[in-house]
């Protein structure tokens, strides 16, 4: 077996993780995507593993707690997309805009995410 | 010493049919327009991923991401999709208004990762011998080697396990 093989595969699936965190609104979804980026580095993981023969089996162990870590995170993430779905009757990402900079433009929940983002990263880093 | 890179041997050619169909998958995942099928293509996705551990010989870790993965955190996603009564079936707006920035950022990361890993690791090869990633060669490994970082996400987990717990709990008031 070709060590480039499931590595390539696995940027292939991170690069799909990441235009899932960036592309997708639902909350949800954003944590699907960053399970494709988990997995990603548990294929590289296991790959590795495999390759170096390392005789303490350090990435395959590295690969089961990274599985469980992702179990808890899943956990927890699920209880706070739950808690702010209580409290706002919604979970689009974009429009949780409580915590940004106070701009002209972000007052109204803008139902395109672009524009309010791409003004608040130029008019954050100024002073005020 | 090394074997050319192509043609593929009959192990690499399952591995890349097992690769497509979760690379497929995860594609669906991230594009399609309704929420559960989302969560239905992400069980393709890890039970392919699961094959290609399989074939690469760690089997222990293939079945723990078939009970975990595919059991537990997918089961998860759908009691949250659920829960937050998503609606099913079709929907528009699942997409945020940067899509295009974010297809330019991922086939800028996956150009320059798959640019360097192949460049790297090109002439990388290895056999497989079955049996190395076998649940008592791993397990030996885990409770003899890393039994201390073991323990300690046994402690995380319960952690994990309260603290979603208490945030979601109505009737559990922070103090005033």
């Amino acid at each position: 077996m070709h060590v480039v093989y499931p590595a390539v595969v696995a940027a292939l699936l991170f690069s799909i993780g990441v235009y899932g965190v960036l592309a997708r609104r639902n909350t949800i979804l954003v944590l699907m995507s960053v399970e494709l980026m988990l997995n990603a580095v548990n294929l590289n993981l296991v790959a590795f593993d495999v390759w170096l023969r390392d005789q303490l089996h350090g990435g395959q162990v590295l690969t089961l707690f990274v599985i469980v870590i992702a179990a808890a995170e899943v956990g927890i993430g699920l209880a706070i997309v739950l808690a702010v779905y209580r409290n706002r009757q919604s979970i689009d990402l974009d429009r949780l805009r409580e915590l940004s900079e106070p701009t002209e433009l972000s007052e109204p929940p803008s139902p395109n995410g672009a524009q309010p983002v791409a003004t608040k990263v130029t008019t954050g880093g100024g002073p005020e | 010493m090394t074997p050319a890179l192509w043609p593929p041997t009959a192990q690499e050619i399952v591995f890349l049919l097992l690769s497509v169909v979760a690379v497929g998958s995860a594609l669906l995942v991230v594009t399609t327009r309704q929420l559960v099928h989302a969560a239905l293509w992400l069980v393709a996705c890890f039970g392919a991923l699961a094959g290609t551990y399989l074939v690469l010989t760690a089997e222990f870790v293939a079945w723990v991401q078939v009970l975990i993965y595919v059991g537990a955190v997918v089961v998860l996603m759908l009691f949250g999709i659920m829960l937050t009564r998503a609606p099913i079936g079709r929907t528009a707006d699942l997409n945020s208004g940067n899509r295009v920035i974010a297809a330019i950022v991922a086939i800028a990361t996956a150009a320059v990762l798959v640019t360097v890993v192949i460049d790297g690791f090109r002439t990388a090869y290895t056999p497989l011998e079955p049996g190395t990633g076998s649940a008592e060669s791993l397990g030996g490994s885990i409770f003899r080697i890393w039994v201390l970082p073991f323990e300690a996400l046994s402690v995380l987990l319960l952690a994990a396990l309260i603290g979603a717990i208490v945030i979601s709990r109505t009737d559990i008031k922070g103090r005033e």
